[in-house]
């Protein structure tokens, strides 16, 4: 019995080292692919439709209460410390720096990254990506770089879209609704904000957008080898359900990290 | 002499040609030694009962899977050892009807049989729509360019993904399980259209299936398998008259007789070894 126990953590370990390699090399590809000819430029742009424009109505909607939210909460602390006129710094720190690429990550995965995976799992089952292969299109190249490649542009757009949408909630809330100084709010943002800081949310950005794509379009092509067993309506259903965990987490794990490295 | 036999006679080169090819599933071996070779223009039928290897071997032969050991050559490559490049070479001059069509749920029916033009030749606009005109008409299909494959049924799927299979006027052309799931007489229009194919292009085909109808209709020569292994070859009526029992039975439809003992049955149920 301590045997077979031993066995199955030995297989377990086995598969997971298996499938990080097999991403690994998934990922390597889809990049090496991105930035050597021939380029599919329309296949890109539809992408990017489908991953961006497509997403802005949820991403106004999201930054504009979240620039809000995070106004508001700001506002009732800084006032008891009489420092409202640092509003607008705060929230565009918050924002800039952390809220919207995390938020709008998280979005983009909620509506693009289950439906990358749903999509490529079952084109896995239904073999139409063998019949890629078969009618010698790389499905690599076909499938999933024009993906990557719209990841990595839409969402640090939406990124920034969310970001100016949100500073404008935060003005919102704290000129319109509680009366602080309009020069006060845009003026402690200007001298607070730095270029580092929308570095890192740019990077922030750029890097969700790839993980986003490399989780989504990764587990969907590696369906056929998940070890839930099943390759039909279920795989791609609990395959899509894993797809969206592990990209909330790494996104949440890549933030703390990509922070750490840039503070 | 029968057209079949006298279309083997006149095509003597070998355009498919497998030798002793071994694979494995973890500890089981799936495909035990196969050898098997298909001369140009004739059409090979694959036959076999469900977990024959049958699917795992058409799936060698398209490159799909790498064998444990074993030469597969296709015109006269081998793609067992091939690089992606070699592959794709190769993969140019074969067509595929997978079983449900395979086609891509995104683009048209239209768009589905031109891909293969469109990525692989520099074709105008008007000519790549004559020639997915012209293919979808010889699988009756003429009419239907503009439909997504989810409003299709299953016989117009598969005719849909033969259309596209047959663009490129391939040298290989290879069905899965072609009249799976279809009424007997979508079935038997399949199997004509695969003849009239045959007849029209030339092309060298090979029907993995087990459906015995279809077989016993459209093929020059049958290889019949058994738990990854060859147990008969040969033509239409040497299988028919083979004397080798798990053939019998599969002609037959007879049911497998699966002696077990007390023991093993225990086991089974149990889990546990007694």
């Amino acid at each position: 019995m301590v045997l077979q126990q031993i066995e199955k953590l030995g297989d377990n370990a086995l598969y997971v080292v298996e499938r990080t390699g097999l991403m690994g090399v998934f990922i390597a590809s889809c990049i090496a692919k991105a930035v050597t000819p021939p380029f599919r430029w329309f296949p890109i742009l539809k992408q990017i439709h489908f991953i961006g424009a497509r997403s802005t109505v949820v991403i106004l909607v999201a930054g504009l209460f979240t620039g809000m939210v995070v106004a508001l909460q700001f506002y009732d602390s800084l006032v008891r410390f009489g420092a409202v006129a640092m509003l607008g710094a705060a929230v565009a720190l918050g924002l800039i720096r952390e809220l919207a690429p995390v938020l709008t990550a998280l979005v983009v995965i909620g509506r693009v990254g289950s439906a990358i995976c749903a999509e490529i799992g079952i084109m896995r089952s239904d073999e139409q990506i063998d019949a890629l292969e078969c009618m010698a299109v790389d499905p690599y190249r076909y499938l999933i770089v024009p993906k990557v490649v719209a990841s990595i542009v839409a969402v640090p757009v939406l990124t920034v879209i969310f970001t100016v949408i949100g500073i404008g909630g935060g003005w919102f809330v704290g000129v319109v609704l509680f009366g602080v100084s309009e020069a006060a709010y845009f003026q402690g943002m200007y001298e607070t904000v730095v270029w580092d800081d929308i570095e890192m949310g740019l990077v922030k950005s750029i890097f969700f957008g790839l993980l986003i794509v490399w989780v989504a379009a990764g587990k969907g092509y590696f369906l056929h080898l998940e070890r839930n067993g099943s390759f039909g309506a279920e795989g791609v259903s609990h395959t899509t359900t894993d797809a969206v965990v592990i990209s909330i987490i790494g996104v949440l794990v890549a933030d703390y990290l990509i922070s750490a490295l840039m503070l | 002499m029968s057209s079949k036999q006298s279309a083997d006679q006149a095509s003597p080169e070998v355009v498919i040609d497998v030798e002793h090819l071994v694979t494995h599933y973890g500890e089981r071996r799936i495909l035990d030694g196969v050898n098997l070779s298909v001369r140009k223009g004739e059409i090979l039928v694959i036959m076999g009962g469900s977990g024959s290897g049958k699917s795992t071997l058409l799936r060698h032969l398209l490159g799909l899977h790498h064998p444990t050991s074993g030469a597969i050559r296709l015109l006269g490559t081998d793609i067992a050892t091939a690089n992606q490049k070699k592959l794709y070479e190769i993969r140019r001059n074969i067509g595929v009807a997978f079983q449900k069509g395979a086609l891509l749920s995104s683009l048209t029916v239209g768009e589905n049989v031109q891909l293969p033009l469109r990525e692989h030749t520099a074709l105008d606009e008007q000519t790549i729509g004559i020639m997915t005109r012209m293919k979808l008409d010889m699988v009756n299909l003429h009419g239907f360019e503009n439909l997504k494959p989810a409003e299709l049924s299953g016989g117009m799927l598969k005719r849909a993904g033969l259309a596209r299979a047959i663009i490129m006027d391939p040298k290989l052309l290879f069905f899965d399980e072609p009249s799976a799931g279809l009424d007997p007489v979508v079935a038997a229009e399949l199997d004509e259209l695969i003849l009239r194919i045959r007849k029209a292009m030339g092309i060298t085909i090979v029907v993995v299936t087990h459906e015995l109808d279809s077989a016993f209709k459209i093929a020059d020569r049958i290889t019949v398998l058994d738990e990854g292994k060859i147990v008969v070859s040969g033509t239409v009526d040497e299988v028919r008259n083979t004397d080798n029992q798990r053939v019998q039975d599969l002609l037959n439809r007879k049911p497998r007789d699966e002696a077990m003992d007390a023991d093993e049955y225990l086991r089974r149920l149990t889990g546990h070894t007694l």
